[in-house]
């Protein structure tokens, strides 16, 4: 009955919109800022692990909060009228994930044998084309820190319900829905709102674990 | 003049303290030149300096009469073809592994199979080319590190302890079989080694390292 329902297909689609569009500007901020905290050396590089390490267990809803206060109308980017947006939404989730997709790829490299990078500058790479060949070769893990990112951003509700406002049509995503129906005492459509979650997220992890493990029989 | 490099007063620090300091050391075009000494002689340090990966505090270095420094850094390492201790082999086939220098160097990909074919061949691992690199064993492992380096055809070729950790069997099979293919490509040639077998059956001229210095200049 749930299923035939528009708007839960809505709800859906946004919720895998926002938090595929986190994810993956989350990807572009992690992977080259992982890979220069892994392969340097300069002043402040602890601090910056530190903070990243302490990204990674940021509690959304105190994302949501900073996030809220700084798009309010009457905060510093109010004037950007992004506050109860799905991009306000994908700000709050990029803070969450871009940490996580950031230390895992930082420790992803740094397990990888040192002379691997010598060993490649000796065979006449360049200093991109050596980078590109060790994202490769910690493609298994650098999957894996994909999934944990998606899998922190898709599942959290504290910043989406902040910043986004749970408004019907606008900014309604599947974790806020199963809050709203729980607290309507509607258990029934919140169950079905969250088996449809978990379908969602084991299907994408699924196929990036499948992407991943041919990695391994190559 | 037939040198391809000549050093003048090199020096290499580590941690604050000089690991490597050689006064001059000439090493001639097509030379075969074994680099011995105990462990921490500097052995592999040169070769790190001779491939670019180490900064020397102080010293002149002519490549093929040309100041070291006036060639860029890609440009000099595309020069060369390295062999680290470990064969540090990517996880991926074999063919793909001994293509890869070739790769980065953005050959036609008729060339870098034809060449990569070729040396498979030459170190006796064809049958090997689709293998993935996780399933050699040392001895394979160090053929396909050693074919990756002699497919790039280089000017200088650095080989870091080539032998080691492989049992005499495969370590008499590969002497042998460099010995000749070092005879027929004329390409200059460093190789460290703790061995006086490797030196006798391989070089040209040994020099030994000691304790950063250069203790020894034979020719074999």
């Amino acid at each position: 009955m749930l299923f035939n329902n528009p708007d839960v297909w809505e709800i859906t689609l946004l919720s895998i919109k926002v938090s595929g569009l986190a994810t993956f500007i989350s990807l572009l901020i992690g992977l080259p800022f992982g890979t220069l905290l892994a392969l340097n050396k300069f002043p402040g590089r602890s601090f910056l692990l530190t903070m990243v390490n302490t990204g990674m267990a940021l509690p959304p809803v105190v994302v949501g909060l900073a996030v809220a206060m700084t798009l309010w109308r009457s905060g510093p980017l109010g004037s950007l009228h992004l506050i109860y947006t799905p991009g306000a939404i994908i700000i709050a989730q990029v803070i969450i994930s871009a940490p996580v997709v950031t230390g895992l790829t930082t420790a992803a490299l740094q397990a990888l044998d040192p002379r691997l990078r010598l060993q490649l500058l000796g065979l006449g790479a360049s200093r991109i084309q050596m980078i590109f060949s060790i994202w490769v070769e910690a493609r298994l893990s650098l999957l894996a820190a994909l999934m944990a990112g998606f899998g922190s951003v898709i599942s959290e509700v504290g910043a989406s319900m902040m910043v986004g406002g749970n408004i019907r049509h606008q900014t309604r995503v599947l974790t806020t829905a199963i809050v709203l129906e729980t607290n309507k005492g509607e258990f029934a459509n919140s169950i079905a709102l969250g088996i449809l979650l978990l379908l969602i997220t084991f299907s994408i992890n699924f196929a990036l674990t499948w992407i991943q493990q041919q990695g391994v029989k190559r | 003049m037939n040198n391809l490099v000549e050093i003048h007063s090199l020096l290499v620090h580590r941690a604050g303290r000089p690991v490597l300091e050689i006064d001059h050391l000439d090493i001639e075009k097509g030379q075969v030149l074994a680099v011995a000494g105990p462990n921490g002689s500097g052995k592999t340090t040169l070769l790190m300096v001779l491939a670019r990966l180490l900064k020397p505090e102080r010293g002149e270095i002519q490549f093929n009469s040309q100041q070291w420094n006036s060639i860029p850094n890609l440009d000099y390492r595309r020069l060369i073809g390295l062999v680290m201790q470990d064969s540090l082999l990517l996880n991926r086939s074999v063919f793909d592994n001994v293509a890869t220098g070739l790769r980065f160097r953005y050959l036609p990909k008729s060339v870098v199979t034809c060449r990569t074919n070729e040396w498979l061949e030459r170190l006796g691992i064809s049958h090997l080319r689709g293998r993935p690199a996780s399933q050699l064993s040392g001895g394979e492992a160090r053929r396909v590190a050693l074919a990756r380096a002699f497919a790039l055809q280089p000017d200088l070729l650095l080989l870091d302890e080539p032998f080691s950790a492989l049992d005499r069997a495969s370590r008499n099979k590969l002497q042998v079989d460099l010995k000749t293919i070092l005879a027929g490509v004329n390409i200059t040639t460093v190789f460290s080694t703790h061995s006086e077998t490797d030196v006798q059956k391989l070089a040209d001229r040994m020099i030994e390292l000691n304790g950063g210095k250069l203790d020894h200049d034979l020719c074999t």
